[in-house]
């Protein structure tokens, strides 16, 4: 792999930066690996990242049927965060957070990790509550937060409607100086490069038809270019882990909802943080190039086109305006929808099978980007061991018939 | 914007006087005390999730109140029919044209098996 530097760069630029060598190679499938992943997305390629780098597995593929990162890794609001209430939960998403902090340089890739900070406010009595709770709970766990008052809130933003006047009047709002966003793109560009280096075999517009199973054991998948091999095969396939799991004979308790996201036209700079209301329901940010970039929650109803309804995107920025009335004369650019698998504990799945060798790692519905490097170690981990990394081991698929689940809903301070 | 026909309001109305409800034809366990773990974990948490047709249950929240049944594509979104309550489909996985009387003779037959719940 060529590192980049700043003198490859000059270097480079002797010859007009025309001979920059390709990110990753294109390989023809060999016939067998000692580990296949379904899903070429940022979780997918973080796993065979860390699977060869950190775990000595060399023989490595990635499935994927469209093209890297054109999933759900390119089509979400790129927020990290990690102040997630119950234990279980925070220890993931802060693991994940920790690994950020480091990303690029691990990466020798520029993820433009930004932390500049997430506020989630709240409009209600009620809100303040779950918002102390939540930011103590998060302090115990050695995740930082403060709980601020609505002065401090507009001391933060001062574009923000955070008068008396306002119907739903800004009361205060968490605060977690890390958390902040990053550039979803590059990272499932900086894993894959990074996978590629170490020998992973990264196969793109390969789909996979069906598992080779025998004796209730997994061997291989079948696709669409022959047939490959493998005695551990890991899915991360997002919102078609169901259809996957389909094939394998078993049924996920997971349900595919179309979640979107909008784009504006690029602005000066207006905003430094990322401001997220669950109970006016939208949250924002503005990235480096200007771009006001917007959410809220998903259609209420299953989909797979990847396409959202008119009435979300309605609501959506009917929130966005009721909380800055200064954007609404700004003009939309872009408007998209992703399909997010949805978990009824709004915790991911990241689990042993009732196929041996067959592990999935899905569920993650609307905030799985924050989680990729988090998700993809643990997850490598498993699958090196045979055995589920403790952080991972609570997010069982069992959780769902012995009652032991994480119920994030609302909780971890999420807007849908 | 789905244009929704209410099967007891008799009209077509906007998407957003209705809620989705999830999946269709789910039934409560007779007797809960003698399930199993996994009987009750699948009846409350695992759902059907098909690319394709698919059953749901709606209700319209803004205008009569009463719940529904919809046959809707989940990948084209198109909707192929809505249904009462304690109605069986006609648009089915294992008949995405529509049941035809000949149908229902072959299955007067052989039993039902996929696509339809009780």
């Amino acid at each position: 792999m060529q590192r980049y530097s700043g003198f490859a760069l000059v270097k480079h630029a002797l010859s007009h930066h025309e001979n920059w060598e390709r990110q990753w190679r294109n390989p023809e499938p060999k016939k067998a690996y000692d580990v296949i992943i379904v899903g070429g997305g940022g979780h997918g390629l973080a796993t065979a990242y860390y699977l060869a780098k950190e775990f000595g597995v060399r023989n490595i593929a990635v499935i994927e049927k469209g093209w890297l990162g054109g999933g759900n890794t390119a089509r979400n609001t790129t927020i990290v965060r990690s102040n997630y209430l119950w234990d279980e939960a925070a220890a993931l998403y802060e693991h994940s957070m920790k690994l950020w902090e480091g990303l690029s340089q691990d990466l020798n890739y520029n993820v433009m990790f930004s932390q500049r900070g997430v506020l989630n406010l709240g409009h209600t009595l009620q809100d303040m509550r779950d918002i102390q709770r939540r930011v103590n709970a998060n302090r115990l766990n050695g995740i930082d937060g403060e709980v601020l008052d609505a002065k401090g809130v507009q001391a933060r933003v001062p574009i923000m409607d955070c008068s008396k006047n306002a119907r739903y009047p800004v009361l205060g709002a968490s605060w977690q100086p890390r958390a902040g966003v990053a550039r979803h793109d590059a990272v499932a560009w900086g894993f894959a490069r990074g996978a590629d280096a170490h020998g992973v075999d990264i196969l793109q517009q390969t789909e996979v038809t069906g598992f080779k199973v025998r004796d209730g054991r997994v061997y291989g998948v079948h696709t669409n270019r022959g047939d490959i091999e493998a005695k551990t095969v890991g899915c991360v396939a997002a919102g078609n882990s169901g259809v996957l799991a389909k094939m394998a004979g078993f049924k996920l308790p997971l349900e595919s909802h179309p979640l979107q996201a909008l784009v504006s036209e690029p602005l000066k700079p207006v905003l430094d943080t990322v401001v997220m209301s669950n109970h006016v329901h939208g949250y924002i940010s503005q990235t480096d190039k200007g771009d006001l970039v917007i959410g809220a929650g998903i259609d209420g109803y299953n989909g797979y086109g990847q396409r959202g309804s008119y009435p979300t995107v309605e609501h959506t920025l009917q929130a966005i305006v009721e909380m800055f009335p200064i954007f609404s004369r700004v003009r939309m650019n872009r408007q998209w929808g992703g399909i997010v698998d949805t978990c009824p504990d709004a915790c991911p799945i990241i689990s042993k099978t009732p196929v041996k060798g067959l592990y999935f790692n899905c569920g993650w519905g609307t905030g799985g980007f924050k989680a990729t490097p988090g998700s993809g170690q643990v997850f490598a981990a498993s699958l090196a061991r045979g055995e589920m990394h403790p952080i991972a081991a609570p997010f069982s698929i069992d959780r769902f018939q012995s009652g032991a689940l994480i119920d994030e809903h609302g909780a971890a301070g999420v807007a849908h | 914007m789905f244009h929704i026909h209410c099967p007891y309001c008799g009209e077509h109305r906007e998407e957003e006087e209705f809620h989705a409800k999830g999946q269709a034809h789910l039934q409560r366990p007779a007797d809960p005390e003698a399930c199993s773990d996994e009987e009750w974990g699948d009846y409350l948490f695992f759902r059907d999730n098909p690319r394709g047709i698919h059953h749901e249950l709606w209700v319209h929240a803004v205008g009569c109140r009463k719940f529904f049944n919809i046959t809707r594509n989940t990948v084209t979104y198109e909707i192929l029919e809505t249904y009462r309550i304690g109605e069986q489909p006609s648009f089915t996985a294992e008949y995405p044209d529509g049941r035809r009387p000949q149908d229902a003779t072959r299955e007067a037959q052989a039993p039902l098996k996929a696509g339809v719940h009780a």
